[in-house]
């Protein structure tokens, strides 16, 4: 089974034309493996979390009991945009596996209220928010590779540093989405004017390749999101990282687990008494 | 593309002779079956190598899928293998069910009636030029309707319901059976399904690439016809370029019963405005009650055209359903044509 459906051109030119369908078994499957072997290992290998140091010495004095994680905005963005990614995946997939239904109307208005979520985000994370802290730094790395040394059995490698604002493994994700995210995005906005939208119908916008290397980027990032959104739901739900979760729904994390597993010199934070409202 | 179309291309034919062998096979072979009625749909595919089936299951041999049979409610079964000139001719539809046998009639030429079928009718595939050229469009499984773009040919392609494609059922029988409230006798993988008429067809919404409800290994077996509109005041009329014969342009179907000379009841259906037949409920509810006359065959036709929207060279279609409806509701002798 190749990755691409090609088709020839009224002009007799070989034109992709889309995705072949079997990816999407190929990445629900993916995603579902890495779940499994995920769990396995947390389950039986893994060891517990270590950090170099002892945590915030002094400072812990002046942490507050609620640390502010992500302000309101945040929050928003991600459940609009949540609500719009899942919409997007239903309307796509489920009428591709047999589950039949009117999808495309609700497919690209879906795909509008992501757009507008995601401009809204790059404008507030640009300008309103710490824009590195998502992005892996070079402490970042240093600590990966200690860890993974360790884990491979490697003790004499130094124990790695307490997480800044966001683990390694969120700014890895992040970095993933927001390729396949704009991926997804540019390409399904586009293609807004191929069908009947509130924009005009435009099917010439493109020549044959380019609309067909389109719609392969488009399924491909959008196979890709099948098995991305799973691992995420299955972090999210995930019994210790559902403290995290939590903080997408309120706001905060316990001064506990801020004090367990972040360096108040890499993330931080207002002390008690001043008004910290998060990113 | 369509080059070879002397010829047919070589492929298993099995000739079941019972309804159950024929399930039996089409489950086998599911998406690399063809099924072959009549075979006027699909002669082209095949001989011009746009469809290329590995097995044809050809439904010529199953005696139990032809014949026109009474119910016992006063009704009629039709099977699927029945040819649109015995429709068109049996007595009883004549009679009773009137507007089907219209519909038969006008359909093709007295050749292509005597050898296709009622199920074939029904279930044939658009007769869009693009997509039966070989073209790979939405239809076809590709990404692009050629016909819905500035400079497509869509004389005769759709006003309503279009989504991304814009072809139309071609099928004369369709409404006229929607307006009897005939039901489809489908055998599939999980047994016999008996879906109303209207539900048997689908638009580009719901499947792009097929103009029913029929999966690979499903098989149309009967229509049955029920008694409740026998004897009812019909109307059939079709539009089509040539009247000796063609496809229709546009169609229209409907079953009234009069109370005195008001509409009690009544069911209408256009074909060759959008990618399935549509009974139009709203102008069922609008002339319920109301005197069968110009008036409200006026309203009729004004409701029906709601929402449509013409391409480059199809705008002709809105007035002229306009007036199909107009002169399907307020009655021919009413009605005069309006622009």
């Amino acid at each position: 089974m190749g990755i691409i459906t090609w088709a020839k051109s009224p002009w007799g030119q070989d034109i992709p034309i889309h995705i072949a369908w079997g990816l999407i078994y190929v990445c629900a499957v993916g995603g579902v493996l890495f779940l499994i072997v995920h769990a396995i290992w947390v389950r039986y290998f893994a060891g517990e979390e270590e950090f170099a140091g002892s945590g915030a010495g002094a400072a812990a004095a002046n942490i507050p009991e609620k640390v502010a994680r992500h302000s309101f905005a945040a929050r928003a963005f991600h459940w609009v945009m949540a609500a719009a990614m899942l919409t997007l995946l239903v309307t796509a997939f489920l009428p591709k596996v047999g589950y039949q239904f009117a999808w495309v109307t609700y497919h690209w208005m879906a795909g509008i209220v992501l757009t507008v979520s995601i401009v809204y985000h790059i404008i507030h994370a640009t300008f309103f928010m710490d824009f590195w802290s998502i992005w892996p730094d070079k402490q970042d790395l240093v600590d990966a590779r200690n860890r993974l040394k360790r884990s491979l059995g490697d003790k004499s490698a130094p124990l790695p540093r307490r997480f800044a604002k966001y683990p390694m493994e969120n700014k890895m994700y992040h970095a993933v989405i927001v390729l396949t995210g704009l991926g997804v995005t540019l390409t399904g906005f586009f293609m807004l004017f191929r069908v009947r939208s509130i924009f005009p119908r435009n099917p010439y916008l493109f020549g044959d390749m380019t609309w067909g290397l389109m719609y392969v980027l488009h399924g491909l990032c959008g196979v890709g999101l099948i098995a991305l959104i799973m691992v995420h739901i299955y972090f999210a739900l995930r019994p210790e990282k559902f403290v995290i979760t939590k903080s997408m729904v309120f706001g905060s994390l316990p001064r506990d687990y801020y004090l367990r597993h972040h360096d108040p010199e890499r993330w931080v934070v207002a002390p008690k008494g001043e008004s910290a409202h998060g990113d | 593309m369509a080059v070879i179309r002397d010829i047919m291309p070589a492929f298993d034919l099995l000739q079941p002779s019972s309804v159950t062998e024929a399930r039996q096979l089409l489950q086998q072979h599911g998406a690399e079956a063809w099924v072959l009625a009549g075979g006027l749909d699909s002669f082209d595919w095949l001989k011009d190598r746009i469809k290329r089936p590995k097995y044809v299951v050809d439904l010529s041999g199953i005696g139990e899928l032809r014949g026109i049979r009474e119910t016992s409610d006063g009704g009629l079964e039709i099977g699927a293998m029945t040819t649109l000139t015995e429709v068109a001719t049996h007595p009883v539809i004549r009679e009773r069910f009137g507007v089907l046998a219209q519909g038969a009639e006008l359909a093709a030429s007295p050749q292509i009636r005597n050898q296709g079928t009622i199920g074939g009718n029904v279930s044939q595939d658009a007769r869009c030029h693009y997509y039966r050229a070989g073209w790979p469009c939405y239809r076809a499984g590709g990404n692009i309707c050629y016909a819905d773009t500035p400079t497509g040919r869509n004389r005769e392609h759709a006003i309503l319901g279009a989504d991304r494609c814009v072809a139309v059922n071609p099928s004369d029988s369709a409404p006229a059976l929607i307006a009897l409230d005939a039901k489809f006798v489908v055998q599939t993988a999980g047994g016999e399904k008996v879906v109303d008429a209207e539900d048997y067809f689908i638009g580009p919404d719901i499947d792009i690439t097929r103009l029913n409800i029929l999966r690979p290994g499903d098989l149309l077996t009967a229509i049955r016809i029920p008694a409740a509109w026998a004897g009812s005041q019909f109307y059939f009329e079709k539009v089509r370029d040539r009247n000796v014969w063609d496809f229709a342009l546009l169609n229209v179907a409907a079953a009234i019963k009069l109370n005195g000379g008001n509409i009690e009841q009544m069911r209408i259906a256009v074909n060759g405005a959008a990618a399935r037949p549509l009974r139009l409920k709203a102008v069922e509810q609008l002339a319920a009650g109301k005197p069968r006359n110009a008036a409200t065959g006026e309203m009729a036709g004004k409701l029906a055209v709601e929402g449509a929207v013409p391409l480059q060279f199809n705008a002709y279609k809105i007035p002229l359903m306009r007036n199909l409806v107009k002169r399907a509701v307020g009655g021919v002798e009413v009605a005069s044509w309006a622009s």
